[in-house]
């Protein structure tokens, strides 16, 4: 009997409620001048004049946000065209990261699934087994992706060795490189979400469905599908968000060609040649970009929760 | 009852309000030192947080409560000489059961020796001493019911509250138990306040019940009282098995009042202060009290059918239809069977009540 | 699956993509620490076993950045993790056992915000704050940055837990006359002990695993491990950056590990 408790206001729960703006002053004073207020600095420096050797001139301009978006000519009294250079980039990055995305949704469902249904006592040793490569280092991941897919690597030894090819795949440099090393990057995140949804999935919906004549891939995507959405949905943005910012998989897998925005942003950072507002509205657009996939999906996944009860 | 005793608990006129929601309305009762006393009520009746308000996890909105006659209401638990065990026992996981039976005593300012041999005699005293150096977990459900209470007895609060301790007990057990608290709290004086949803285990231990329901006190008294003379509708479907029939009253003389039934069967009942002649109200009878006849008896006896005899075990409950008017249920002691006849479904007969088995109740 | 039973739970193939997926997972981990022993100049060819490039490491010519940076390294990691860990421990308390409060989700939201925001933004953002403010880049920037970037990871295994650990174990202690900071300290924290061990270990390895925000905020000629790595394969995949990334590969390795079994003892049973 938890009537107190339930209906809340009791002085149970909130036993250590009098301290609580202490013991949470030093998060919100560390994570807000380190995190929160470098975001707005940032947002303002998107809006100030470049100077040349890195760093800002504080003046108020609206050129980063218009190099970004249009062409004005050499001299800069050409009639605007769209400057589709940039654009391309945040193209490719979407396109990118959607790649990958899918890639680890047609692995990373059916080992979630797989693992959610092993008996209880391996289920966690199964999922150690997943989320240990995302702990070690994602430089040195990518490394070491990089170093067996070389031309002369040993992905390429072996195939040769075994006739199945007469002269190595050329995989470093390419897209596809780079969809592989996003995919390894977040493949935890898409397992994770869903094989919590399998595991919360009550199966005798499934034993109804069955008895109701329904073949097992029926049932699936009828029953089971619809009721592990919310996890779907949730692993795809945990691998969709990251891979699109993502520096490292593009800078060492992909190459020059196959540049994307984190690689872009970089550039304005390093060295002299940089320009600090530009990549500063960089960041702006791309964090615009993430929030509102984040708010959609979390107006989706509140709607969801309000359905279920 | 000996009224001399002092007052342990006294609840004045609580109130407990969570925003708009009151989960006590208006709550006053004296419990008497030394005494086994019981909240029973369903659960969300707030006889939970009528204790928790006790032990002082829960503020009082409004009201008063006294402690031997010093006012507690605004102390935090760990100023209150009261003790709870918890429904789930609450054994803290990480210390040894000795250590878990000290830890009172040692918060209490006793030196960590001291408080450890204090601990190992309470431990004795609830036949626990070769488990003093395990961990909660190694224990088993009884076992650790009874650590628990070793815990809350070790620092020798004033009053101790217990919180449906014995709900995750099987039923052997839980039987086992409802005795040995019984004695435990004869040998230690100590006030119980105990609290339960289940009536039958609420008349085997206690020396008064308070019986709860929507945050009120419905009816307060010995076991016996509460038993067979239930005060109102709520107490009377609550507590046991009953007859609750529609009844219309005719007359009321000298505690007795005249009613009949629909199908115009009549019948006397106890009389209370609240009804008069004329109103349509609701009468209990247990359906012990209840007996079947072939022909009338001298006492009151109303003619019916018999539908249906089903067997539970000890006793044979029969269900007989009145001409025209509503059903009884019967209950006949099955050690009885030799002398007492079965009347088989079809049978006429007479359904016979003592005098003064009915008693008219208030809404 | 026993022959004949219609096993509603399984999927063919299924099985086989899980094989296939750990298989990805762990195939360039395996290669890499494979070839950091190999006996050979070259990349390529195999030459047989040989610790040569962990001794290229600690005496040969990049010996003295690797050490400078290593110890940097750890010396942030540590640092940051107990740093985060304390206030993780802190903010959870007051999120998990503070009440309803009206900036209870705001502060869920401020506390989760470095995982919200692409590393790479936060990585700008902080180097532009640091600038703007004149804050000298260095040891110290890319330690505060750390610190605020480890709080989230600490503070979820550490939230999950004490929600785990149920209230009345602190009502009983005060009910036995403990005061709320001997509950705290007596029963809250040594039943919390398994998730802030945890959270220590993940803000640990997040920490030492950065690249990122460290390369934006680090000063010039101040180097982490990866930093100092990612400098070596800009110039070439070479032996001795196997040998160090199998190094630091076991170590995240190990602490995982740790903290898998930690978090798996559950001293509330």
């Amino acid at each position: 009997m938890a009537a107190g408790a339930a209906s809340g206001g009791s002085a149970t729960t909130d036993t250590y409620a009098e301290a609580k703006t202490w013991l949470l002053m030093p998060a919100w004073v560390t994570i807000g001048i380190f995190v929160l207020a470098p975001v707005l600095m940032m947002l303002v420096y998107s809006f100030l004049t470049k100077e040349f050797r890195g760093g800002v001139i504080w003046e108020f301009s609206l050129s980063a946000y218009d190099q970004f978006f249009f062409d004005r000519g050499l001299f800069g009294d050409d009639p605007p065209k769209i400057e589709w250079t940039y654009i391309a980039i945040f193209w490719r990055s979407i396109w990118q990261a959607g790649a990958a995305t899918l890639l680890s949704l047609v692995i990373g469902f059916p080992t979630a699934y797989f693992i959610a249904t092993q008996p209880e006592k391996t289920r966690a040793m199964w999922v150690f087994l997943i989320t240990i490569p995302y702990w070690v280092n994602l430089l040195i991941r990518t490394v070491s992706m990089k170093f067996l897919l070389r031309d002369q690597g040993p992905l390429n030894d072996f195939l040769l060795s075994i006739g199945i090819i007469d002269s190595p795949l050329h995989i470093v440099n390419t897209n596809f490189a780079v969809q592989l090393g996003l995919f390894y990057s977040y493949l935890p995140f898409m397992v994770l979400p869903i094989y919590a949804a399998v595991e919360r999935y009550n199966f005798s919906l499934s034993e109804a469905a069955a008895d109701l004549y329904a073949t097992k891939w029926v049932t699936l995507r009828r029953i089971l599908l619809p009721a592990v959405k919310p996890g779907v949905i949730a692993g795809c943005i945990l691998v969709f968000v990251p891979s699109m910012g993502s520096f490292l998989a593009p800078d060492l897998l992909g190459g020059a060609k196959n540049f994307m925005i984190g690689s872009l942003i970089e550039e304005q950072f390093k060295g002299n040649a940089g320009n600090w507002p530009f990549g500063a509205a960089a960041s702006m657009i791309l964090l615009t970009m993430v929030l509102i996939i984040l708010m959609i999906f979390a107006r989706q996944q509140a709607k969801a929760e309000k359905g279920a009860s | 009852m000996s009224d001399e005793r002092e007052n342990a608990i006294d609840v004045r006129e609580a109130v407990k309000r969570y925003g708009d929601f009151t989960a006590l309305k208006t709550i006053s009762l004296t419990i008497k030192d030394n005494e086994f006393f019981t909240l029973l009520g369903p659960s969300g009746c707030g006889k939970t947080t009528l204790l928790r308000m006790i032990a002082g996890f829960e503020n009082v909105t409004e009201g008063e409560i006294l402690l031997y006659g010093q006012e507690i209401e605004n102390l935090p638990p760990y100023k209150r000489p009261v003790n709870t065990v918890f429904q789930n026992y609450a054994l803290f996981p990480h210390m040894t059961i000795l250590d878990n039976v000290a830890f009172g005593l040692e918060m209490r300012g006793n030196s960590k020796a001291d408080a450890r041999k204090r601990a190992g005699e309470v431990l004795e005293l609830v036949q626990l001493s070769q488990f003093a150096a395990r961990k909660p977990s190694q224990l088993s459900g009884g076992q650790q019911q009874r650590v628990a209470l070793a815990r809350a007895l070790a620092p020798q609060p004033k009053v101790l509250l217990l919180d449906e301790p014995l709900s995750a007990l099987d039923l052997k057990l839980r039987k086992a138990m409802q005795i040995e608290l019984k004695h435990l709290q004869r040998e230690t004086g100590i006030t119980f306040i105990f609290v339960t949803h289940d009536q039958e285990e609420a008349l085997t231990m206690s020396d008064r019940i308070a019986v709860m329901s929507a945050g009120e006190l419905q009816q307060l008294g010995e076991a016996r009282d509460i038993y067979e003379r239930p005060r109102n509708m709520f107490v009377a479907d609550f507590i046991g098995e009953t007859n609750l029939l529609e009844v219309s009253v005719d007359a009321v003389e000298g505690g007795r009042a005249k009613c009949h039934l629909g199908g115009g069967h009549e019948l006397t009942c106890n009389a209370v202060d609240e009804i008069g002649a004329g109103s349509t109200v609701h009468m209990s009878v247990r359906p012990e009290r209840l007996f079947m006849s072939d022909a009338p008896t001298e006492s009151e006896s109303l003619k019916g059918t018999v539908k249906e005899n089903i067997y539970i075990g000890t006793d044979l409950s029969t269900i007989i239809a009145l001409a025209d008017g509503p059903d009884f249920i019967v209950r006949t002691s099955n050690s009885d069977r030799g002398i007492k006849r079965i009347f088989e479904p079809g049978s006429d007969i007479y359904v016979n009540m003592e005098q003064g088995a009915a008693r008219l109740l208030i809404d | 699956m026993s022959k004949g039973k219609y096993d509603i739970k399984s999927f063919p193939g299924f099985r086989a993509i899980t094989l296939l997926c750990l298989f990805i997972l762990y195939a360039p981990l395996l290669v890499v620490t494979v070839y950091s022993f190999n006996d050979s100049q070259s990349l390529t060819v195999w030459e047989g076993l040989s610790w040569r490039w962990y001794a290229d490491v600690f005496t040969g010519p990049e010996s003295g950045k690797f050490k400078e940076a290593a110890r940097n390294s750890f010396v942030i990691a540590i640092v940051a993790a107990t740093t985060a860990t304390i206030i993780a421990t802190l903010a959870a308390t007051a999120m998990v056992r503070g009440g309803k409060f009206k900036l209870r989700s705001i502060s869920f939201g401020l506390i989760s915000l470095p995982l919200m925001v692409p590393e790479i933004v936060t990585a700008v953002a902080v180097l532009i704050f640091f600038n703007s403010i004149g804050f000298e880049r260095g040891l110290m920037t890319i330690l505060i940055s750390h610190i605020a970037f480890c709080i989230p990871f600490a503070y979820l295994p550490i939230s999950a837990r004490m929600q785990g650990i149920e209230d009345t174990y602190e009502q009983a202690a005060m009910d036995l006359y403990a005061t709320k900071r001997q509950a705290f300290t007596k029963i809250l924290l040594p039943l919390m002990m398994p998730g802030i061990i945890s959270g220590f270990l993940l803000a640990f390895i997040v920490s030492l695993d950065d690249f990122i925000i460290t390369n934006f905020v680090k000063g010039a000629g101040v180097e982490t491990l990866p930093t100092a790595i990612f400098g070596s394969v800009k110039q070439g995949l070479k032996p001795n950056i196997m040998a160090i990334s199998t190094m630091l590969l076991s170590v995240s390795v190990v602490m995982v590990t740790i903290s898998y079994f930690v978090s798996k003892s559950d001293n509330t049973k």
